[in-house]
């Protein structure tokens, strides 16, 4: 509690600080806009306090002021209805489909993996490095022609995306999981063999609830990147829309406002996404006995 | 040939090669490390070999998947339309990179004395790490123009808050007795900055540098998703994706993961060569 207690203060006061700079800069920003706006107008004889309540409420600013993006928010989030097109809500849930069948497929066949390259030393000696090199490339380049190649078999809609998704969410899994399973040390691996234990019973009692914490730090990272894998799918397959598809759209038409609530609505999906896996991470940690 | 056979004998001959490989080198206790390197190699090349016969055997269309030997050889025919795009991507990435990272090392010393920024923005970067950065691209394209400034501004913004992180949790990583060392050797300071926690915090920072070669990569390619001029990595994988041009989709992407390989094994190096005292590295010898 103590430690909480004495983050919030220096929290709050760097976000404050930072809206105060978001502010002057929206000015500084937008102040030629402005100027050419009013002199367009005819209008000559603007004051300063003119030009400032100008620049923070134009309709295509070239850097929205924060309340104008919470005016978005709370007309495309409260105002319309959560099935609209014009909801972000709906844009939200999208996105979230593709961002959870992804992350389990890709969560799952990672553990999967993990667990075979463990148990088969073949496997741990030809696969292990491609996977860990792997992580080195730019796997998201491959998003656009996943989507053209699932296409040529008939297969469109949740699934492409949750492709991407679940191939980015994916090593991050791998990776942890092989470090988690091994991370029992020599002397406990020796216990379990003079209890007698078998290989899958040293498994299951042993490696696996070892793996846990491992687990749960790479299943953090894996739920963001099966966020970034939905949204970029989206950029390249617009049409089911999705935060993705809202940020396109509103680069092609200039609705900078726009893009920014599709910012902010994916920051704060991935902000829930990742407090939510920290709340399993809690419970479970919490079951199995450790004192967190 | 029957394909299906085909393809069984050249997973069967990779087999069989990795298990025996393993097995001799096993029995004589040495040479581990060739067999390190040959056993994923020979798993590479099998597999390669796999997705070569599975191609011409099953007459699968270019359009869906093309065999490695016709990307291998659209690589080779379009080297300077690869070396241009090559280029127009590492200008934005390189000064995106430098300039990321230099701002998060630099934020990094500056707030290292007030533990308050501290508390403030750390939790703040930690939190930005699991924001899909990527988003910003078009922003960056509407501020910065179409051609490289954009990807290196989101570069900047994708690698300067690990690095600040990073760079934070190093300068706390020197030990309390070498502190007093330096305390009474009456050193001021710049000078424990300097001659000690700078040197200790080198393993975070080049941990975060590592990180960022990946983050870089990906932030450079996606941003011109969102418009370029006609040149450039990601640019030239959606417009042909677009055009059905998959076997040059696959080239680009194979000089990108090379590009990456490359980048990451440099820094890598870079890093053997700088912290050689690192427990990390004394072990092996």
């Amino acid at each position: 509690m103590i430690s909480s207690r004495g983050r919030l203060v220096p929290i709050v006061t760097v976000l404050a600080s930072l809206i105060v700079v978001w502010y002057f800069s929206a000015v500084g920003m937008n102040w030629d806009l402005q100027r050419n706006a009013f002199e367009n107008a005819n209008n000559a004889n603007f004051t300063v306090s003119d030009m400032i309540t100008g620049t923070l409420n134009q309709e295509r600013p070239r850097l929205p002021a924060p309340h104008q993006i919470v005016a978005e928010l709370n007309k495309s989030v409260l105002q319309v209805a959560p099935d609209s097109k014009r909801s972000l809500v709906y844009h939200s849930i999208v996105t979230l489909e593709a961002t959870l069948l992804g992350f389990a497929i890709g969560s799952l066949s990672g553990i999967v993996l993990a667990m075979l390259i463990v148990h088969l030393r073949s496997l741990d000696k030809s696969l292990m490095p491609w996977i860990v090199a792997s992580q080195t490339i730019p796997i998201i380049a491959l998003a656009p022609m996943i989507v053209v190649i699932l296409n040529q078999f008939d297969i469109t809609g949740v699934v492409p995306k949750a492709v991407i998704a679940a191939y980015l969410s994916f090593f991050p899994v791998t990776v942890g999981m092989v470090k988690g399973l091994r991370s029992p040390d020599l002397l406990q691996m020796d216990l379990m063999r003079t209890y007698h234990a078998s290989r899958s019973q040293a498994f299951f009692k042993l490696r696996l609830p070892s793996s846990v914490p491992f687990l749960f730090a790479s299943l953090k990272v894996a739920v963001a990147a099966s966020l970034v894998g939905a949204v970029v799918a989206e950029i390249t397959k617009s049409e089911d829309g999705g935060l993705g598809a809202r940020l396109l759209a509103g680069s092609y038409y200039g609705q900078t406002i726009q893009i920014w609530a599709a910012l902010l609505a994916a920051a704060s999906v991935a902000a829930g996404l990742v407090i939510l896996v920290g709340g399993a991470e809690r419970v479970t940690l919490k079951a199995m006995g450790a004192r967190v | 040939m029957n394909p299906v056979l085909t393809t069984l004998m050249i997973w069967a001959i990779g087999w069989t090669s990795v298990i025996t490989l393993m097995k001799v080198t096993e029995a004589q206790g040495r040479s581990k490390h060739v067999s390190d390197l040959v056993v994923p190699i020979i798993f590479g090349a099998t597999l390669l070999g796999i997705w070569e016969s599975v191609i011409w055997g099953f007459h699968v269309p270019q359009i869906i998947l093309p065999a490695p030997s016709s990307i291998l050889h659209k690589l080779f025919t379009s080297l300077p339309t690869l070396g241009a795009d090559f280029v127009q991507t590492m200008k934005g990435l390189l000064a995106g990179y430098i300039l990321g990272c230099s701002l998060g090392f630099l934020v990094a010393v500056l707030i290292d004395r007030s533990s308050f920024l501290q508390r403030g923005l750390l939790p703040l970067g930690n939190f930005v790490s699991a924001l899909p950065i990527v988003g910003v691209a078009p922003i960056m394209v509407m501020w910065f123009g179409f051609d490289w400034q954009s990807k290196a501004a989101v570069v900047v913004i994708m690698t300067f808050f690990p690095m600040l992180v990073n760079a934070n949790a190093g300068l706390a990583a020197s030990g309390d007795m070498e502190l007093d060392l330096m305390k009474t050797y009456g050193a001021s300071p710049l000078q424990t900055l300097l001659k000690l926690r700078l040197p200790a915090a080198l393993p975070f920072i080049f941990n975060a540098l590592k990180i960022n070669a990946t983050l870089a990569l990906i932030g450079a390619i996606v941003a011109e998703f969102f418009g370029t001029p006609i040149v450039g990595m990601g640019f030239r994988i959606n417009t042909e994706v677009g055009r059905m041009n998959i076997d040059m989709v696959w080239a680009t992407i194979v000089v990108a993961a090379l590009t990456g390989s490359a980048f990451y094994g440099i820094i890598a190096l870079i890093e053997r060569r700088v912290t050689f005292w690192h427990a990390s590295y004394r072990q092996k010898h």
